[in-house]
């Protein structure tokens, strides 16, 4: 157990599934070849790894087997063994003594105990009786449910990488796919889902802060040209279809074909708009040169700062030198930055998103929940659900009887002590 | 009065707690200990207060709708210290032992101090980002602080454990002090971490149950992930080291 807690400090401090180039360069190229050959960049789900997963599950079966066996007698009784001298020699046992005859203070005794313990056994003694009870004795058992729970864990786990996938894929709006790219380890390959996804819009908003609010696709399924499911799904909120998942997971714009740009002279203050297309070179007002729209990208960041969608341009001077153009949407006077002789802002263009989702298939899940209710099950009976032990010794003495209460329990003895001390009390009382 | 400040107040109120708490600890005078707990429940209720007001609040900032605390650093601190200081109090009263406090008291003042005072930590209320939007956040926060405030205060009784039982272990007949009782102290350590072992596991199921919620996997060992499970992992070591090995006493505190 703390061997897989070391390794996996290892996975968290290596950045998992990145280019190899990334390693390279951190590392060097002798730990690049050593942290590859012990798969370091996946390591979770490297072979050593999972063979040491599999060794503790096996690990704890085989342990809670050999116990089990051992303690099985001792769990399934049906005459729990009690031994007085066990509880004479407490030094919290409780004492008191009492007026009443020892007979019917047998009865009294026995069922006060009866009303809150599951067993009860009454016995003669020479100088009077003794009346011992228990309850949870089948609590014993709970450490075991724990460690069947984590069982159900690695066989849910095991169905899922089997009989499941996970992979994502990209729809433009008004477009439907019909199958996906799966993920790691599966590099490249797609997957067919037995139906297609209709993308009919989607929607991004923001708080006034900048930060998102909400990611909305609105999706339907189509099967044999139908559409027999249609829902908005959002972060938190996916569609489950025929045992399929389809999460929202990222969003982008579609690289428009052209944009309206507005261009304003330093000189004159005049203002310009002109029509751009992709690749076709345009000229610029007041003899300032050429300008081509090379590429767009999602997100820009400049001097650490994120600047969202962006245009880019080369700019040829007149002057025969060229200049790089970065367009932000988000940030029209950006260009101003360059002090260039004119100014080139985007002003309108075509927003088209594309909606990324996440594709999952995991039979396994309902076994892993399984697990983790027995899990919780099991440690809340484990830890907190004691074995407890009650003792009631009545001796003969003189006129009177003398009364001696002791109590165990296998957890929370402190919690026990205060019980006999409670119990004693209302027996002194009855 | 608005939260942050009330809050900022209340982390004053804790370190006048623990002040007494350490002081009666300290001269042995039991009065300062039951002034000690009277600030802290003054402390408890602040930060209740506190921390409803925020929530309140939350849903008066325009521009975005009201959440549940509970959703970055700073609301976490604060939740964190009211944990630690509701459990230990209720230890406190449940069991009748006094020492507690002065281990624990510190801790909320100190987490406390952290969020009201740290220039890392804003005290902003900032609007939820779209993967928060989720019920199992509650549930997965609440269980997890209420895994980690136990481990926070058995983690303070084992410091003092370590460096005072070792000389008073031979007598460990209540003569030392009412404060210092070895083996009520191992059992009140082994309660806190089962019940934060308890809490912990159902945080980690959880978080388990939301990311698959939010992104369809259950498990994507991500760093935080792991150091989770990283942190089950040796607690689990803990209580099998007490329950099947049956360590305890001398053997527990490692000294001869």
């Amino acid at each position: 157990m703390l061997s897989l807690a070391l390794t996996s400090i290892v996975g968290t401090i290596i950045p998992q599934h990145k280019d190899p180039f990334v390693y390279f360069k951190a590392y060097g190229e002798f730990l690049y070849r050593v942290f590859n050959v012990f798969d370091f960049f996946d390591m979770y789900h490297s072979w050593w790894f999972q063979l040491m997963i599999v060794l503790l599950v096996l690990n704890i079966i085989v342990c809670s087997i050999n116990r089990l066996s051992a303690t099985w007698k001792v769990i399934f009784t049906k005459n729990p063994v009690f031994k007085l001298s066990r509880f004479q020699g407490g030094s919290d046992n409780e004492r008191f003594a009492k007026n009443s005859p020892a007979k019917s203070l047998k009865n009294i005794y026995a069922e006060f105990l009866n009303k809150r313990f599951g067993y009860i056994r009454v016995e003669e003694t020479s100088k009077g009786f003794t009346v011992f009870a228990e309850k949870w004795r089948w609590t014993l058992l709970g450490v075991y449910f724990v460690h069947i729970s984590i069982v159900f864990l690695l066989a849910g786990a095991l169905i899922g990488s089997m009989y499941g996938f996970d992979g994502y894929v990209r729809i433009n709006e008004g477009e439907s796919v019909n199958s996906i790219n799966l993920g790691l380890g599966n590099k490249g390959k797609t997957r067919s889902i037995g139906f297609d996804i209709f993308c009919e819009d989607f929607d991004v908003s923001f708080y006034d802060s900048g930060m998102p609010k909400e990611f909305r696709s609105r999706l339907a399924i189509i099967e044999n040209g139908k559409a027999v499911y249609k829902k908005d799904i959002v972060v938190n909120d996916p569609i489950r279809y025929k045992g399929i998942n389809i999460f929202q997971s990222s969003y982008g714009l579609i690289k428009p074909e052209d944009v309206i740009l507005k261009i304003t002279s330093k000189k004159t203050g005049m203002v310009y708009e002109k029509k751009a297309v992709f690749g076709q070179e345009i000229v610029m007002p007041e003899n300032t040169g050429f300008f081509v729209l090379i590429d767009y990208h999602n997100s820009y960041s400049f001097r650490g700062k994120a600047l969202g969608e962006t245009f880019f341009g080369k700019f040829v001077l007149s002057n025969g030198g060229s200049e790089t153009v970065a367009l932000p949407i988000r940030y029209p006077s950006f260009d101003k930055m360059r002090k260039g002789d004119i100014a080139i802002e985007v002003a309108d263009y075509k927003k088209r998103y594309y909606t990324g989702l996440q594709v999952t298939k995991d039979p396994g899940v309902w076994v892993v929940y399984a697990g983790f209710i027995i899990m919780i099950a099991g440690c809340y009976i484990t830890f907190f659900m004691p074995h407890q032990r009650l003792c009631i010794d009545v001796v003969k003495k003189g006129g009177q009887c003398e009364v001696m209460v002791a109590g165990s329990a296998n957890k929370n003895k402190l919690g026990m002590q205060n019980k006999v001390k409670k119990i004693s009390k209302k027996l002194s009382e009855l | 009065m608005n939260s942050s400040l009330l809050l900022s107040i209340i982390t004053f109120v804790y370190g006048l707690a623990a002040v007494f708490y350490v002081a009666s600890w300290s001269f042995k005078k039991h009065v300062m200990n039951r002034i000690g707990t009277w600030i802290a429940l003054a402390g408890v209720i602040g930060n209740a207060a506190g921390i409803i007001l925020r929530w309140i609040e939350s849903y008066q900032t325009p521009g975005h709708y009201g959440h549940v605390p509970l959703s970055n650093l700073y609301e976490s601190l604060v939740f964190f210290a009211l944990t630690i200081a509701v459990i230990f109090l209720i230890v406190e009263k449940k069991y009748k032992t006094r020492i507690i406090g002065v281990f624990a008291s510190p801790i909320a003042f100190l987490t406390m101090a952290y969020a009201s005072l740290s220039p890392n930590v804003s005290d902003k209320i900032q609007p939820l980002m779209p993967a928060l939007k989720s019920n199992w956040l509650i549930a997965h926060v609440i269980a997890c602080f209420l895994g980690y405030a136990p481990f926070a205060i058995s983690f303070g009784i084992s410091i003092v454990y370590i460096f005072t039982v070792k000389k008073t272990y031979g007598n460990r007949e209540r003569s030392f002090s009412a404060f210092l009782n070895p083996p009520m102290l191992e059992e009140l350590n082994q309660q806190l971490i089962m019940f934060g072992f308890l809490f912990l596991t159902i945080g980690i199921i959880t978080g388990a149950v939301w990311a698959n919620s939010a992104w369809g996997r259950y498990w994507g060992w991500d760093p935080k992930e792991t150091w989770s499970l990283i942190t089950w992992f040796i607690y689990a070591t803990v209580l099998h080291a007490r329950m099947v090995r049956g360590w305890g006493g001398k053997k527990l505190h490692g000294f001869p």
